[in-house]
């Protein structure tokens, strides 16, 4: 007897490990050496957007319209359950009341009018430390990221979330787009995830600023880095007042209201 | 043994209903064909990495792909073939070369293959490919 079972078994066990390792060594080298970012890119350290309350019109919807058409935002107007929305206009007392002071003696002009919401891409997103699955995530540059192929339509980011920036797809998002007019080179997402701004991660990454800032014509929207004193964000904050939502939860959020 | 001709009648009955897929493709004469993949026309001679590889391994190179792009950013692709860079976009690279923005590209070229295969990757939930919304 050259063997005893005991030293079959071990080697039988470091073999299987070798044979596992192959593979996955190759898997986790995958590609690395052959991707690399455009070079194009816009790059920086903390993205953040400066909304002037004081040139943003009412009624004018220019930002909304051409943000949701560029992600291929769908549509449902008749059920709020359903509705979906990246930036869109929301009332003083949502947007910048605290239970406490629900704007009772705030001025007329300021509470009764509305205020251009989206994803603060805060500098400490709740929503990230909820997400089960790392599906949303903070990228380096600032950029609170939905991995959409990730979610699975829990909905503790929504719940984490004290903006309401995010929506859930209740129904087949492709149902609530226009089949005649859709923007082809964005996808779609499916029933059962949650959406939200993803900062036009898409169009910094080709060297373009975000979509809703080159469609505001009133020049009411900045966007740039908060690393860089010379940014165009930067100099507003250091010339202006500025007011961001919330700020007594802690979360940092990374838009900057102007409001006089 | 008891019932001997029950359980065997009911075993036969059993192997027929069993194997009847194999019998209804024998009686119809239903003929499998391998996918034709001649009518999918590229725009470019060749795909970014070699034939063989890409008919093997293009849905561990699209994941690789999609991990990269979303979480890490990495958007250009190095071809091992030429060092051709690509942009890399299951819908706006890989389908506008294979077919255009029409879905014929899809039509003829992912879903033909994919049919054959039976498999059902879930990539056209949310990537466009241009057939229908």
């Amino acid at each position: 007897m050259g063997i005893t079972k005991r030293d079959f078994l071990k080697i039988a066990g470091v073999s299987a490990i070798g044979a596992g390792a192959v593979p996955a060594s190759k898997a986790i080298a995958g590609f690395k050496d052959q991707v690399g970012p455009n070079k194009e890119a816009l790059t920086g350290e903390r993205w953040a957007m400066v909304v002037d309350v004081r040139k943003c019109p009412e009624g004018c919807d220019d930002c909304a319209k051409a943000c949701h058409f560029t992600h291929n935002v769908p549509e449902f107007t008749y059920n709020k359950r359903h509705e979906i929305k990246w930036i869109w206009h929301e009332k003083y007392v949502n947007a910048f009341a605290v239970p406490e002071n629900e704007g009772e003696y705030v001025d007329k002009a300021t509470a009764s009018r509305p205020f251009l919401v989206l994803c603060n891409h805060c500098d400490n997103p709740p929503c990230v430390r909820v997400c089960p699955t790392q599906a949303t995530f903070k990228r380096k540059d600032g950029v609170v990221m939905m991995d959409y192929h990730r979610c699975i339509g829990c909905r503790f980011c929504m719940a984490a979330c004290p903006y309401g920036s995010r929506s859930f797809n209740l129904k087949d998002p492709r149902l609530g787009l226009d089949h005649t007019h859709y923007n082809k080179d964005f996808p779609t997402r499916m029933k059962g995830v949650v959406e939200k701004c993803n900062f036009c991660a898409e169009r910094l990454a080709v060297g373009k600023i975000p979509v809703c800032v080159e469609a505001c014509k009133h020049g009411a929207l900045a966007f740039g880095d908060l690393a860089d004193e010379n940014s165009q964000v930067s100099k507003l904050l250091r010339e202006n007042y500025t007011v961001k939502r919330k700020p007594e939860l802690g979360t940092l959020p990374m838009v900057y209201y102007i409001v006089r | 043994m008891y019932d001997l001709g029950k359980v065997a009648v009911g075993l036969a009955v059993f192997v027929l209903l069993f194997t009847s897929p194999l019998w209804y493709n024998v009686a119809t004469g239903g003929k499998v064909t391998p996918p034709d993949l001649k009518s999918a026309k590229a725009k470019q001679d060749h795909c970014i990495e070699d034939t063989e590889y890409m008919k093997s391994n293009h849905m561990d190179l699209l994941n690789s792909w999609r991990d990269s792009v979303v979480r890490e950013g990495n958007r250009v692709y190095t071809s091992r073939l030429d060092g051709k860079r690509y942009n890399m976009s299951l819908s706006n690279t890989c389908l506008d070369c294979h077919g255009g923005k029409t879905g014929d590209g899809y039509v003829k070229f992912c879903r033909h293959c994919h049919n054959y295969n039976d498999v059902d990757p879930f990539c056209w939930d949310c990537h466009l490919n241009f057939e229908e919304l």
